[in-house]
């Protein structure tokens, strides 16, 4: 007969928590936290005994101050006037556009330096070598330096432009200058951003195309040739409906609106006046730039005075920083009423027909080198000298690392693959774009997304070729105006952090998708 | 923080510039609780170093002048190199109008011109590296401002030099005015007051402008040089100082306008008011000196005394000026012994006869029409 008695009563003791393996990592990691928080509570309680001695408090109000200070490369509208807030944006943003450029930029040098390491000619995979190692090897911030030392001390100045010393290069579309590179814009009129959604279409076409080839291809072995019908899909259908919307805007006639103390009611009226007029040209409006080229025609003498867009035109144009300004006739009134409303009093605002369309559906702005005053290139999109070292210096820089993990992907696939593509009969270009690339992405990927976040965090050495990214703005000028060192650099810190975590979620999401699927 | 209790010998400053530490009651000072605050202190410095350097502003340190004296060094912050301001010399020992106060000071205070740890700071680090407790003194051509005074949190004890905003251009640009300067590619020194003076201007006057930030004057003299930026901007001096430097200064000009009012002046933190009456009145006693016609020369002849009160006061062999500071009797006269009065240390580093060739100007002797001017030593 057995008995059942109860187990023992297990009574609990304290020493359990250390010698009771149940207890004992919950006790291990208790103990780590409460340290932690200690560490933690002692290091912030300390901040906030040195505030109150300093006398200083912690507060982000700053960030809505004007910031009275400008800054040269800005992809919002932001003057002197705007507040700190703004320019941490305008930083923001700048921080942005280089780090995408030099993705880019290094996935692409990268991606080929990678595979040119491992060609068979003995020369270019050592020079490819030679690329890398030199490359990787010197810290990024010299070569920064370096690339923008190059860039102003190599290129013509804009004063030998002017006097033929030196050229545009590319049929004198583009400017390669000292103080950066402009390249021709495009200006859309009220209608051109039409054509946008019809190339989208069209690149959709292409791939329909595409799919229907692949699924012949597959049913007959005969891929039929998609050359004629790919250009005919992306061709046809932007150039009617170009010429289209061009028969539209080209019948939309223009006026100028004009403020001042005397009435000018004409283009007469402009070319009699004796004081010189300032042209308020509003950045990518066809208008403005048809206006531009209008009072050009008529050989009037006026002073080109560039703003940020139309509602900035408007503003300068009340507050009599400049005297002319163009715009659509359906929309002139309004324009009147608006500055009329704001300017001082016994100026009048009147605006006049002046003779001109807003063109074509697509306006293309060339530079030009201006002719009177300080020289300086008027038109087209401007790229910074100092965005141009910073981009460059950081895509060869991160290139150098791109390529050496394309080739450890590459060395990665199996060689077997390689030899039963031979086997088959493939070349070694679609060997490598058909067979080998697609199996090494799987290991090129993860490291690839480190080095776009090194080339993130390593933009905000710009200050060094005084490239505005937030590190510039945020943590440079406002941190030294306000004297707000904590918050500035805490918020500095919040905005690198995120930036990084979006790309790499973004990454690994890409990745999860691409990676090979076990079961 | 109790810190007055604790013996000048226990008081640990920093490297990182950080004040941290524990309540500790001072009064009961045996070696134990000493040891402990040392142990408790090495912590410190080691968490100081984690945090971020300047994330902290630190407690105003009262006592500078006991840390100053303990240490046996003033670290007296100063520019990167602007010959005539601050720049090491041929055999690498700091030179300038600016480093002279900083020398004036440690030979006042210590009794030692040479007892200067020189810390170079950039237009940007500087004022982190003053709240911070990384120099005790910053004469570095700084401007005093309302924002800096208050906001800031510093005491500007004095005006050195009356300088203004000015802009230089090549010749061949072929310009004479500011106010030519539309559309203008302009390097500005980033972290000074130069770029809100300059969107002022620029505002004001309805011309549009492309700002290049650029970190130090080396830098700007380079991009200037390399064409990349139209005009160079800064105060006149430091224009004056940058195109000495130059091999060719006379492809340069500065233009006639000066665009702000920049009173240059050495700096200390708030808080400490006994340290900040030191380096005022330093200051004071070298102008006070060129008033009363105390030279490097007299120096020693007027220091045994004069029938003068005021130079018997200054060089201490009348009167008690030097124990109200909490300094010896010779604190001036040292300290005028480093380069002379104020008119020889112009004179000596950016006077007319130097490279850098400024005229007294604004800064002559009020008597003389200037604003140069330093109260009694009553």
């Amino acid at each position: 007969m057995t008995t059942l008695t109860d187990p023992p009563q297990e009574s609990f003791r304290l020493s359990m928590l250390l010698y009771d393996s149940r207890y004992r990592s919950m006790t291990i990691q208790v103990i780590v936290m409460i340290l932690f928080m200690l560490g933690a509570a002692w290091l912030i309680n300390n901040v906030i005994i040195n505030f109150a001695d300093a006398g200083k408090t912690f507060s982000f109000g700053f960030l809505g101050q004007s910031a009275d200070y400008d800054i040269s490369q800005r992809l919002i509208e932001y003057s002197s006037v705007s507040t700190h807030g703004r320019a941490a944006v305008v930083g923001v943003l700048n921080t942005l556009l280089v780090a995408v450029m030099g993705c880019i930029a290094a996935t692409v040098i990268g991606v080929f330096v990678g595979i040119l390491r491992l060609s068979n000619n003995w020369i270019v995979s050592r020079l490819a070598a030679v690329y890398v190692e030199s490359l990787r090897n010197v810290p990024v911030l010299l070569w920064i330096v370096l690339t923008m030392a190059i860039v102003a001390e190599a290129l013509p100045t804009p004063i030998m432009f002017r006097g033929g010393e030196a050229t545009m290069s590319l049929f004198d579309t583009v400017v390669v200058s000292n103080r950066g590179i402009f390249i021709p814009r495009l200006v859309p009129s009220s209608y051109g951003l039409l054509l946008i959604p019809v190339i989208i279409a069209s690149l959709f076409g292409l791939r329909l195309l595409g799919k229907r080839a692949n699924r012949i291809q597959e049913k007959t072995g005969n891929r039929p040739s998609t050359l004629l019908a790919s250009i005919g899909i992306v061709v046809v259908p932007a150039v009617v409906v170009f010429f289209g919307l061009s028969a539209i805007s080209s019948n939309n006639q223009q006026v100028f609106v004009t403020s001042g103390v005397g009435e000018i009611g004409s283009v007469s009226d402009l070319a009699e006046s004796e004081k010189r007029i300032s042209y308020c040209h509003a950045s990518g409006s066809a208008a403005s730039l048809n206006g531009l080229r209008h009072l050009e025609e008529l050989g009037i003498t006026f002073k080109r005075k560039n703003y940020f867009n139309i509602s900035a035109a408007e503003t300068a144009l009340a507050t009599g920083k400049c005297g002319l300004m163009a715009t659509s006739q359906s929309g002139s009134e309004q324009v009147v009423q608006r500055v009329s409303s704001q300017v001082k009093d016994g100026v009048i605002v009147s605006s006049f027909a002046g003779e001109f369309t807003e063109g074509r559906a697509m306006e293309i702005e060339f530079p030009v080198v201006t002719q009177k005053g300080i020289a300086k290139f008027e038109g087209g999109t401007h790229l910074r000298n100092s965005l141009i070292a910073l981009w460059l210096a950081l895509s060869l820089y991160t290139a150098a690392f791109i390529a050496e993990i394309v080739r450890a992907g590459i060395l990665a696939v199996s060689h077997g693959q390689t030899e039963a593509a031979n086997a088959l009969g493939l070349r070694s270009g679609k060997t490598l774009r058909l067979v080998v690339l697609p199996q090494a992405m799987r290991v090129i990927f993860p490291p690839l997304i480190s080095q776009y976040l090194n080339l993130t965090k390593n933009s905000s050495l710009a200050i060094a070729v005084g490239y505005m990214d937030v590190t510039g703005t945020l943590g440079g000028i406002t941190l030294n105006q306000t004297g707000r060192e904590m918050e500035t650099l805490l918020l500095l810190m919040a905005v690198y952090l995120v930036i990084s975590l979006t790309v790499s979620t973004a990454m690994n999401a890409y990745n999860e998708r691409t990676k090979l699927k076990e079961r | 923080m109790n810190w007055h209790t604790i013996g000048p010998t226990e008081r640990v400053t920093h490297a990182g510039g950080m004040k941290m530490g524990t309540n500790v009651p001072g009064s009961r000072c045996s070696t134990q609780r000493m040891y402990q605050e040392e142990v408790i202190m090495n912590k410190s410095v080691f968490f100081g170093a984690l945090t971020v350097a300047g994330l902290a502003a630190v407690a105003a340190s009262a006592g500078t002048l006991d840390d100053v004296k303990a240490r046996g060094k003033l670290n007296c912050g100063v520019s990167t190199g602007l010959v005539g301001f601050a720049a090491p010399d041929a055999s690498g020992r700091w030179a300038g109008f600016d480093v002279t106060i900083c020398r004036a000071v440690a030979a006042a205070v210590l009794g030692d011109q040479d007892a200067v740890e020189f810390v170079p700071t950039t237009g940007k680090t500087r004022f982190t590296a003053l709240a911070s407790g990384e120099v005790d003194l910053l004469a570095r051509n700084t401007t005093w401002t309302l924002s800096r005074d208050v906001d800031l949190k510093f005491t500007f004890i004095g005006v050195n030099y009356y300088d203004g905003q000015g802009f230089m251009a090549p010749k061949a640009l072929g310009i004479s005015s500011a106010k030519e300067l539309d559309g203008a590619t302009v390097c500005i020194q980033t972290g000074t007051t130069t770029e809100l003076n300059l969107a002022d201007f620029f505002r004001a006057n309805n011309i549009s402008y492309e700002p290049v930030p650029i970190e130090t004057n080396a830098e700007a003299q380079q991009q200037y040089l390399a064409g990349a930026c139209d005009v160079f901007t800064t105060d006149a001096s430091g224009l004056a100082a940058t195109r000495a430097a130059f091999e060719s200064p006379g492809d340069h000009v500065l233009l006639p306008e000066i665009i702000s009012k920049e009173p240059l002046g050495p700096l200390v933190r708030h808080g400490d008011n006994e340290w900040g009456d030191i380096v005022r009145w330093t200051l004071n006693a070298l102008i006070s000196a060129e008033e009363l016609g105390i030279t490097s020369a007299n120096l020693a002849e007027l220091s045994a005394g004069t029938n003068n009160p005021e130079v018997n006061r200054i060089l201490g062999s009348e009167g008690n000026m030097g124990e109200m500071l909490g300094l010896d009797a010779a604190w001036a006269a040292r300290a005028i012994a480093v380069g002379g009065n104020y008119a020889e240390v112009f004179e000596t580093n950016i006077g007319e006869n130097t490279p850098i060739g400024l005229s007294r100007g604004l800064n002559a002797l009020w008597t003389d029409g200037g604003l140069i001017y330093s109260p009694p030593f009553r």
